[in-house]
């Protein structure tokens, strides 16, 4: 039986097409101006790299923001549900999730079924969210994919002043302009976005296993930061890129509701 | 006697010089990066305004972020104390002042002496900063300066969602877009840092009457707005740009006595 999860946020959205609980095929695109474009077109993506059509999902779940504009959705569940369950798939002794997105960033405990138990968001600021790394790479000249292979080179990482991106911009600029080598800029933006994660990491109280979702999960400068700053080790995520989290949880709850599971 | 008071802040450089009392000449320059070439500059522009030279300074305070830098000092005094006291100098009756700056927002509670009760602080978020106006001044390539006139066109009230600058960024350009007017994008713009220097301002309990100090006071669209978001009529400058600059006069008025 085929289902279907989509998650369109503010900058990526992903589209994940499953089979009996397997994956058949998953796509990542980056966003379009409007949430039911890029819904359409991830989609699309991912049905015909899976070989499949619209008509042979049996159900399928919308999440993220743009989940209210998707027109071939059954149902749209919540962000946070969504990204719970994927988050347990992707790792299933998780019991602390991070989930940093584009423009949000959030933290998540679950209880031993998976079931969230307490959630702390942060979409009011830029900093600590992905947009903070998408500004200071822009500054930097590098990738975004960059960042965190370049951190990893750094031998004297850089104290950012401020944890606002406005004047953290200024910061990263006026080390550019004293020489301050690039993979020491980096390490000390890194370090900046974890300093911010832990702090909504510890209000939600850190158990393990902790993993992190999201594409800033794959920035691995972030995520030793984070380690250190939290004292405990954070499970790489394996099964699948840990930025589909909230598609592959969107698939699962269609899963459950193609199998007649209650609403 | 001639005092002079000189404010090096993060955008602007100004200089006040007071003889006998009175405001004889002042001026305002846009900072260099270097804090001790923007003192030396605007202080000599405001010296040849009075036709004085810098041997006739009897007392000279600094104040602002750079005034450790500057070299002709005699002593520096803080920023919050400078504005207190160059407020309360100009509107006796003021009690509360509300400054904001390029890069801070300070809400200062004065006694009748312009001496600090109270104050808060923020330079930690761009919002509710001058910094806020300028980014968006230049994502819509208007100046700085006719913003308050352009809001004033504003036929149709929005409201900007984000608080944060780099969020309200993208959010303004999308409004861009979908064919919204400068004019009303300007005037929500307004609102939205006056609602945030407001909400700093109300932790310490705002009490009338209220002055507006620092370069954005001089945009009467911020000015208007900050006077809705705290809900009170807000008492103008004659030049609020200068207010510290003058409150450091006053100190080195001051001291020069004693």
């Amino acid at each position: 039986m085929i289902v279907a999860g989509c998650d369109v946020g503010s900058l990526t959205s992903k589209a994940i097409i499953m089979d009996d609980g397997k994956m058949l095929n998953s796509v990542i695109i980056k966003s379009k101006a409007r949430p039911w474009e890029s819904a359409d077109e991830v989609m699309k993506a991912a049905l015909d790299g899976a070989g499949v059509s619209m008509k042979d999902v049996k159900y399928c779940v919308g999440t993220g923001y743009g989940r209210d504009k998707m027109t071939f959705i059954n149902e749209a569940i919540t962000e946070i549900a969504c990204h719970g369950r994927g988050a347990r798939w992707l790792l299933p002794t998780a019991m602390t999730v991070i989930d940093i997105g584009g423009q949000d960033c959030k933290a998540m405990r679950l209880d031993a079924d998976g079931k969230m138990v307490r959630f702390m968001t942060n979409d009011k600021c830029a900093s600590g969210t992905g947009r903070f790394l998408e500004v200071m790479a822009r500054v930097l000249g590098i990738g975004l994919g960059e960042l965190g292979e370049m951190s990893a080179r750094a031998r004297a990482p850089i104290t950012m002043a401020s944890a606002c991106t406005v004047w953290a911009q200024a910061d990263v600029i006026a080390h550019l302009n004293n020489k301050v080598p690039l993979e020491d800029i980096a390490a000390g933006v890194n370090n900046a976005m974890a300093s911010r994660m832990a702090v909504l990491a510890n209000s939600v109280g850190v158990e393990r296993d902790v993993c992190m979702t999201g594409g800033v999960a794959k920035n691995d400068g972030v995520v030793t930061g984070l380690e250190k700053l939290l004292g405990v080790r954070i499970k790489r995520i394996r099964r699948s890129d840990p930025q589909m989290a909230g598609a592959i949880g969107a698939a699962l709850f269609a899963q459950d509701r193609a199998n007649g599971g209650s609403r | 006697m001639i005092v002079a008071g000189c404010d090096i802040g993060s955008l602007t450089a100004k200089a006040v010089i007071l003889k006998d009392g009175k405001v004889a000449a002042s001026a305002v320059i846009r900072a260099k990066t270097n804090p001790e070439a923007s003192a030396r500059e605007v202080m000599d522009l405001a010296l040849g305004k009075a036709g004085l030279a810098m041997e006739s300074i009897a007392y000279c305070v600094g104040t602002g972020y750079g005034r450790k830098h500057i070299p002709f000092v005699t002593d520096v005094e803080s920023e919050i104390a400078c504005h207190g006291k160059g407020a309360v100098w100009q509107v006796p009756s003021a009690r509360t002042v509300v400054d904001i700056g390029g890069q801070d927002c300070k809400a200062i509670k004065v006694d009748a002496n312009g001496g600090v009760m109270r104050y808060v602080y923020n330079d930690k978020c761009a919002s509710g900063t001058g910094r806020f106006l300028e980014i968006i001044a230049d994502a819509l390539e208007v100046k700085l300066e006719d913003m308050g006139g352009l809001a004033a066109q504003s036929k149709k009230k929005l409201t900007l969602s984000n608080q944060c600058v780099v969020f309200a960024e993208t959010e303004i350009i999308s409004l861009v877009s979908e064919g919204a007017e400068a004019a009303d994008i300007v005037r929500a713009l307004h609102h939205a840092v006056a609602n945030r220097a407001a909400s700093l301002a109300k932790s310490i309990m705002v009490e009338s009457d209220v002055v507006m100090s620092g370069g954005v006071a001089r945009n009467p669209g911020m000015f208007g707005a900050l006077g809705e978001a705290l809900g009170v009529t807000l008492h103008s400058l004659e030049d609020p740009q200068i207010n510290g600059a003058l409150g450091a006069a006053l100190f080195a008025q001051e001291r020069a006595k004693q």
